[in-house]
């Protein structure tokens, strides 16, 4: 499934090329198309999921020991927001055809573009919620005694959870709409799908793609949001 | 072969600056289309935001809709317009474009109004103004900077939209990447890539210099405040 656009039909495909809807049915909904499709569903499905998850969970990783070193330095906060203010005006698609020159390998390619997105946006997030626990509650931990980094671990990232599952959310949703990009160089998860569908007019196959890659984005958003409920019980009575 | 080497070599062939798919050419198209996408939804989102700002209700509507298009990723939403009636290239996405752009535009309009100082609004209504003055020469005014920073991110958002418009047979700073990747030419897909990330960052700081330039001074610290808030 090697993406081909057609560069020298650019100028001739504005309207004069009419859709190939002659064929009698082509509805936007088609179990039909599901049932016998299931196989390229279910790997584009995967594709999708393990991008986001994978990508997700690297830039958890990078951007917490971020986030605190810019909070423990604070005039390294200036920075790092800067630079990933910048790159983050670069676009997902430039981002991809910088990088796959220079990787040459298409899955480190989107992986890469897309931790580096969602890096950004956690670590603004959580450097947001570290830098937002009430002065007075870190005063109370250095006056029991607690270190720097014991007030860290034990009383402000805690109090930061709030603010890191907002940026995990964030993070996450917008992941899942940005792995359709990868079609540009041919590993797009369900946008392969929806570029196929395209390509070949076929409706089903872009609604069906849509669908669930909204439906992705939805359940892991529900998910996220759950498990951050659970992980703060002491701020669900002040919320609700 | 060093691609970053092509890359140079190919942003220095006079051939790539000049014609109908050289750097200017397509760079005009790229903006031009990108003009076009957030004068569309401004048209929509302005006279809206406005109107639920100046209510003071409607919170739910904008937290809603800036979620919804969140979740949708732009190319499905693109390649479902390109598919249907709207023919492919550059309209369907410039209306996808539009689309992804009226949330920002949307909610820092509604936001500008909703945090006009009431007393300002209450000075204007006791001077005997009507609710249509009031808004049109207090509120508005003062609601300024938010909705001109709302313009500026919907504005940056739908330049680095646009460049999808190759994959749908359109036109911008994208065909070149888009091409590149179809003859295998990697330093011409880099150099792409380089020229579209460039013009994304010249738009940033040009328009941020812009809106700096167009708020009043006493105005300025509240823009930033709410620039610092939307990031």
């Amino acid at each position: 499934m090697i993406f081909v656009p057609d560069p020298l039909h650019r100028r001739d495909l504005h309207g004069s090329v009419t859709p190939m809807s002659a064929a009698p049915d082509n509805p936007w909904l088609s179990w039909d198309y599901v049932q016998r499709n299931s196989a390229d569903i279910t790997e584009a499905l995967g594709q999708h999921v393990s991008l986001t998850v994978e990508a997700i969970l690297i830039a958890t990783a990078i951007a917490i020991p971020l986030a605190v070193l810019a909070h423990l330095r604070p005039r390294l906060a200036g920075t790092v927001l800067g630079v990933s203010g910048v790159l983050y005006t670069i676009p997902s698609l430039a981002l991809f055809a910088i990088l796959y020159p220079l990787v040459r390998d298409r899955r480190v390619t989107v992986l890469t573009g897309l931790v580096m997105y969602a890096l950004l946006v956690l670590v603004r997030n959580i450097l947001v919620g570290l830098q937002g626990v009430d002065p007075a509650v870190t005063d109370a931990a250095r006056g029991l005694g607690y270190g720097r980094w014991r007030v860290l671990l034990r009383v402000e990232l805690p109090n930061a959870l709030p603010s890191i599952v907002t940026g995990l959310r964030l993070a996450t949703v917008t992941t899942v709409a940005l792995v359709t990009i990868g079609v540009i160089v041919g590993y797009g998860g369900l946008g392969q799908l929806m570029f196929r569908g395209f390509r070949s007019q076929y409706h089903a196959e872009i609604m069906t793609a849509t669908l669930l890659t909204v439906a992705i984005a939805v359940v892991a958003d529900v998910a996220l949001w759950l498990a951050g409920r659970a992980a703060t019980p002491w701020s669900r009575a002040a919320v609700a | 072969m060093d691609v970053v080497q092509e890359a140079l070599v190919w942003l220095n062939d006079p051939l790539n600056w000049t014609g109908p798919d050289g750097v200017p050419a397509l760079t005009a198209e790229h903006l031009g289309m990108s003009l076009m996408a957030v004068l569309l939804a401004a048209l929509v989102a302005l006279p809206l935001g406005i109107w639920l700002g100046h209510r003071g209700s409607g919170g739910t509507v904008t937290v809603v809709v800036a979620n919804a298009t969140r979740a949708l990723p732009t190319l499905a939403l693109l390649l479902i317009f390109a598919t249907t009636g709207l023919g492919f290239g550059n309209r369907p996405t410039v209306i996808a474009a539009a689309i992804f752009a009226i949330p920002p535009i949307l909610s820092n309009t509604y936001t500008g109004l909703l945090d006009v100082d009431p007393a300002a609004r209450d000075a204007a209504r006791g001077m005997g103004m009507s609710g249509l003055r009031s808004l049109v020469q207090v509120e508005l005014p003062l609601a300024l900077p938010l909705v001109g920073a709302g313009l500026r991110t919907s504005a940056i958002q739908v330049i680095a939209t646009i460049p999808l418009a190759a994959l749908v047979g359109g036109g911008g700073l994208g065909v070149i990447i888009n091409n590149g990747f179809a003859l295998q030419r990697y330093g011409q897909v880099l150099a792409g890539g380089v020229l579209v990330a460039v013009l994304c960052l010249v738009a940033e700081g040009v328009l941020g210099w812009g809106q700096r330039l167009l708020t009043p001074a006493p105005m300025r610290a509240r823009a930033a405040q709410s620039r610092a808030a939307a990031a």
